[in-house]
Formats: structure tokens, C-alpha cells, sequence
């Protein structure tokens, strides 16, 4: 039983990560409308620009303290983030307007090959680490209540923590502001935002930054698990399986279909690996996602997709 | 009906536009005073939706004008109309149909809010006033369209005749100076267009907005205007005070030809 909670209790916590990177997916497809090929090299170019940045600073501010270093690092990383916002918007969304979604697609892909490109021109392509004190060793909880008490894993516990107080801070911000419920009415219907005077290119460029940011927290926690290296930007791809599960309109969706796919995951590995062999965790959420397309490809909470008439 | 109107708020000259081969609107000119109830009648597909499509920058005309205000657009956008104090209804209801009733007549708010995207996400001393008092600005739309006891509910679930209204709230939080609004009273049952009918004369009479409007029932029409016009097939047909479109032979073959 203890082992069985642990499992859940790991997968669920990995499950949280995937739901924020299918939150940036989200995100962009409700408010304008295009899969967003791109956030993989988000989350790879806001690593790197964290790791550099938290590397760099020491030198060039002569600061000592860890904690004050990966402080500004984060922050410019935000910002610098919100600059590719704000680009991406000026010289490709604002000229692709009513452009049907295979155009769309197309340029997030160029997107994506472009921040890459710039990303390893600017801060290197070698492998780099980003260390904020993610505590690394396990640690036993529930000892008196569960026999054997429970090993949990400290990091993907913080790391889980942090995803989770992301979300729910974006969760107030599109719920109690004036610009959150812009954002929304935007993400129901286009021409009607427009017509009662919302903006679209300041809406799209909102948006953008907000999935930087997603991706710069998700970027820093697999990359001080994993170091910064290319194959990060493949890691946001599991972010993929999660959407088509919950839905590409669904932010609820996307963390329920996050924390199903965590636990979908772990729990298949030990309880399914021993008999139809191993590595099932890397597999499963594709196997899943494409049961889905076939049977329900609205998702999980997603709107039915028919075509405008 | 002798009543006097203002100077003419908004001159649309030589308008045409066309999709593909489809001709919408045919060369047509017609002005809209200020506090006047203007209508645009005509039968089905004579290009009236488009007309406001076009006044409000959804779609582009091919050739003509608008002019509001004394201001020349060639290219107007919703944007830029909803700037310029204009705000509309859609003849297919476009509210945000996940969003509860008060918070869409929130979003008709959004041109008057000051605070910055900062300030909100803080919660901020001002941004925090600012949001309350546009709140008992849009309670104020609530109270007068009678619609209290929904301000909560999700808009997808309310009935047709009650979106229609909320539509018209929506529009009406943004404090128009012009209302353009299709087919209000379409789909609805006589109780609620006898409603519609005198929000609409209030709205008009209590805050001179002027208002053109669209809609099928000539009776309203009649009724609620100040001065009519009549499109078929695209282009104008008549234009004047309801009693004058009534006479014209024009305006009375086009609707015994057409279904009606
Ligand atoms: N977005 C559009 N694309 C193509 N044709 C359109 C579009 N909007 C309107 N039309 C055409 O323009 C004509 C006028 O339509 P519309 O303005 O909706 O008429 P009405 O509102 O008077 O019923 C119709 O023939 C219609 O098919
Ligand atoms: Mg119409």
C-alpha cells in the first residue's frame, strides 16, 4: 500500500510539470488560435538564457550570493522572454491575420527554429547546468500513519509546488483581473473582443509572455534536473499528449490531463513494466493521446471542433 | 412624428462590397443623425448585416467612405469603431458564452479601464477602485434591462431571448454614443420584443444614444424608427420616414416579391 501511494504520489508530481507545459500550449491556442509548435524552443531558450544569465552575473556584477545571482538571472530571463513575446507578435502574428491554421502552424515552426538558432548563437551550445538549491535527497513523510512511511522525492516535490503555484496565480490573474477577462473573451470569440474595443495584437502579445514564462519555469526545473541541452526542447513535446487528452481549448484540462498522464506513467512502469517489459513510461502518454484522437478527439474537456462556417 | 434631431453623426458614401462575385452592397449612401432611431429594412440576404459589418470595420468595402464625426475612414477596423464610441449587437448572438453575465458586461468596460496590467496582477490600491467602480457602472446596465437575477449564470445557459438581452447589456456598458443592433428582436416571443422594443426606446430617450437599427417585424419598425432605410439585393430602394417607405411602390413590390 505505501508503495503504491509513493507511485501515485510520484506520478502525480510529474504529472504537475506536464500540466504546466500543456498550459502554455493551451494558453496560446485559446487566445489566437494556432498550435504553438514553438514552446519546446521556449523552454530550451529560457534555460539557457537562465543558465547563462545566473552564471554570467557573478562576474559581471561581482556578486557572491547564489540566491541574489539566480534572482536577477530569473528576472531578465522574464524579461527577455517578454521581448520574444513581443517580436514573435510584431513581425509574425500581426501579419498573418486570418490566415488559415496550416499557415499558422508553419510559422510557429519557423519560430521555433529561429529561437533556437539564436539561442545557441547567444549563450552557447554546450551543456549547462542551472543550480537554485533544488534539494536533491528523498525524504521519509508519514511514518507514524502509512507502515513503512512514505519516500518522497524532495525535488519533484519542490518542483511540483512551484508548477502548481504557477498555475494557480494564473488561475486568479485570468479570474479577479480586467486584463485576465479580456484575455478570456478573447479566447471566445475573436471579432465580438474586437468589436467592444479589446485590442488583439496587445491580447496576443499577453499571451506570449505568459507562455514564456511557463516555459522559463519549466525550463528551469528539467533543466537543474537534467542540465540545459538540446534535447529540453524535446522534453516540452510531452506537453502534447497532455493537450490532446484534456482538450486544446481546456485550461482545467490541461493540469487534470497533466496529473492523469503523471500517474498514467508511473503506475503502468511498476505495475505493467514487469509484465510487458519495461520503459512503458516513455510510450504511454503518445499510446494514450492516440486512442484519444481516435475515440474522443475533443479531449477530455475540450469544445467539439467544427470548422466556421 | 415631428421630433428634431441633431447634426448627422455618421455619412456612409458610395459604399460597395462585394465577396467573390457576390455583390452585398451596391453603391449606397445613406447618413444617421444624432439621437435618431435609424432602421435598415430589406428581405432576407439584401445585404443589411453587411451594411453594419461594414460601419463597424468587420468587413471592408471595396469602394466609398465612412464619415464619422466630420472623420473620413477608408479602412475602418472594430477597433477603431469601438474607439470612436461605436458599440453593436451580432444577428448570430456573439457573447462570451463561458464567461457569467456580469463579467461580459465587464468586458464592454475595457476601452475605460486605466489601471496597467501591473497594477492588476498586485491587486493594486487604485486598479482595485477603478475595477469597483466600473462594477457599479455595469450594475447600473443590469438594473436597467432588468436582468438581476442572472448576473452570475454562465451566458451559454441562459435562453435565447435572454442572451439577446444580454448582448444588448454588453454593448451598453461600453456607453455608446452609437448602437448599431441586428435583428434584436429576432427568435423572440411578442413578451420579450414588447420588452426589447422599449429598452430600445429607453436607451435612446434616457441616454440619446443614437441607434440604427435592424430588424424584420415591420410593425417595429414602423413603430420605433425615426426615419427607414430599404435595401434589396444590394442596393437602396427607399429611404425616409416610415410613412414615406410605406407609400414608396418600390419598397411595397420588393416585400410582396420576396417571402415575407
Ligand atoms: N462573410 C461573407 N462571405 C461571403 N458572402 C457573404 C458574407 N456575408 C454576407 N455575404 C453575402 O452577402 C449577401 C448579403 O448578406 P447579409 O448582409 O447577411 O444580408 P441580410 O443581413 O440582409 O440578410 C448575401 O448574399 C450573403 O450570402
Ligand atoms: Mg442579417
Amino acid at each position: 500500500m505505501g508503495f503504491f501511494i509513493e507511485t501515485l504520489i510520484g506520478g502525480l508530481m510529474a504529472g504537475m510539470l506536464y500540466s504546466l507545459v500543456a498550459l502554455g500550449f493551451v494558453l496560446i491556442f485559446k487566445a489566437s488560435g494556432v498550435f504553438n509548435f514553438a514552446q519546446g524552443a521556449m523552454v530550451l531558450f529560457a534555460a539557457l538564457a537562465m543558465a547563462r544569465f545566473s552564471a554570467w552575473i557573478p562576474e559581471w556584477l561581482g556578486i557572491d550570493s547564489r540566491l541574489l545571482a539566480n534572482g536577477i538571472a530569473f528576472i531578465l530571463s522574464a524579461a527577455l522572454m517578454c521581448v520574444v513575446a513581443w517580436l514573435i507578435e510584431r513581425l509574425v502574428l500581426r501579419h498573418l491575420v486570418n490566415q488559415d491554421g496550416a499557415t499558422l502552424l508553419m510559422a510557429t515552426l519557423g519560430i521555433a527554429y529561429v529561437l533556437e538558432g539564436i539561442g545557441s548563437s547567444i549563450f552557447g551550445s554546450d551543456i549547462y547546468r542551472i543550480d537554485v538549491g533544488m534539494p536533491k535527497e528523498p525524504v521519509m513523510i508519514l511514518e507514524g500513519s502509512i507502515e513503512g512511511g512514505l519516500l518522497i522525492n524532495k525535488e519533484d516535490f519542490v518542483a511540483a509546488l512551484v508548477a502548481a503555484l504557477l498555475v494557480g496565480t494564473l488561475w486568479l490573474f485570468f479570474q479577479k483581473t480586467s486584463t485576465g477577462r479580456a484575455l478570456r473573451a478573447v479566447a471566445d470569440d475573436h471579432q465580438a473582443a474586437q468589436s467592444i474595443g479589446i485590442p488583439l495584437n496587445r491580447i496576443w502579445v499577453i499571451v506570449w509572455c505568459v507562455a514564456g514564462l511557463v516555459a522559463l519555469v519549466a525550463g528551469i526545473i528539467w533543466g537543474s534536473k537534467l542540465g540545459v541541452q538540446f534535447s529540453l526542447a524535446t522534453v516540452a513535446l510531452r506537453g502534447l499528449p497532455v493537450v490532446i487528452l484534456g482538450g486544446l481549448t481546456s485550461i482545467p484540462g490541461a493540469i487534470i490531463g497533466g496529473l492523469i498522464i503523471g500517474v498514467g506513467e508511473k503506475l503502468s512502469e511498476v505495475y505493467l513494466g514487469p509484465l510487458i517489459g519495461g520503459g512503458i513510461e516513455i510510450w504511454f502518454a503518445y499510446q494514450l493521446a492516440l486512442v484519444f484522437l481516435l475515440f474522443r478527439p475533443q479531449g477530455l474537456f475540450g469544445e467539439k471542433i467544427i470548422d466556421r462556417v | 412624428m415631428g421630433r428634431e434631431f441633431g447634426e448627422v453623426i455618421l455619412d456612409l458614401q458610395s459604399v460597395s462590397l462585394a465577396f467573390g462575385g457576390v455583390k452585398a452592397l451596391t453603391d449606397i449612401s445613406f447618413n444617421v443623425r444624432e439621437h435618431e432611431i435609424r432602421a435598415i429594412i430589406g428581405p432576407n440576404g439584401a445585404g443589411k448585416s453587411s451594411m453594419l459589418n461594414v460601419i463597424n470595420g468587420v468587413y471592408r468595402p471595396q469602394q466609398g467612405e465612412i464619415i464619422l464625426r466630420g472623420q473620413h475612414f477608408t479602412r475602418m477596423n472594430p477597433y477603431k469603431a469601438a474607439r470612436a464610441g461605436i458599440s453593436r449587437t451580432f444577428q448570430n448572438i456573439a457573447l462570451f458564452k463561458g464567461m457569467s453575465v456580469i463579467d461580459n458586461l465587464m468586458t464592454g468596460r475595457n476601452l475605460k479601464i486605466r489601471s496597467n496590467l501591473l497594477q492588476q496582477a498586485f491587486w493594486w490600491g487604485p486598479a482595485r477602485r477603478e475595477e469597483l467602480a466600473h462594477r457599479a457602472k455595469v450594475e447600473e446596465v443590469i438594473d436597467f434591462l432588468e436582468i438581476q437575477h442572472i448576473r452570475k449564470t454562465p451566458v451559454g445557459r441562459l435562453p435565447y431571448g435572454l442572451q439577446k438581452r444580454v448582448d444588448l447589456g454588453r454593448a451598453l456598458a461600453m456607453e455608446p454614443s452609437i448602437l448599431l443592433l441586428d435583428e434584436p428582436m429576432a427568435g423572440m416571443n411578442v413578451e420579450e420584443k414588447q420588452d426589447m422594443c422599449r429598452f430600445i426606446l429607453d436607451v435612446n430617450d434616457q441616454f440619446g444614444t443614437t441607434i440604427v437599427l435592424i430588424e424584420h417585424d415591420m410593425g417595429v419598425v414602423m413603430d420605433v424608427s425615426d426615419r427607414v432605410v430599404v435595401l434589396d439585393y444590394g442596393r437602396k430602394i427607399g429611404d425616409g420616414v416610415p410613412d414615406e417607405v410605406r407609400a414608396n411602390p418600390e419598397v411595397v413590390s420588393a416585400y410582396l416579391g420576396a417571402s415575407h
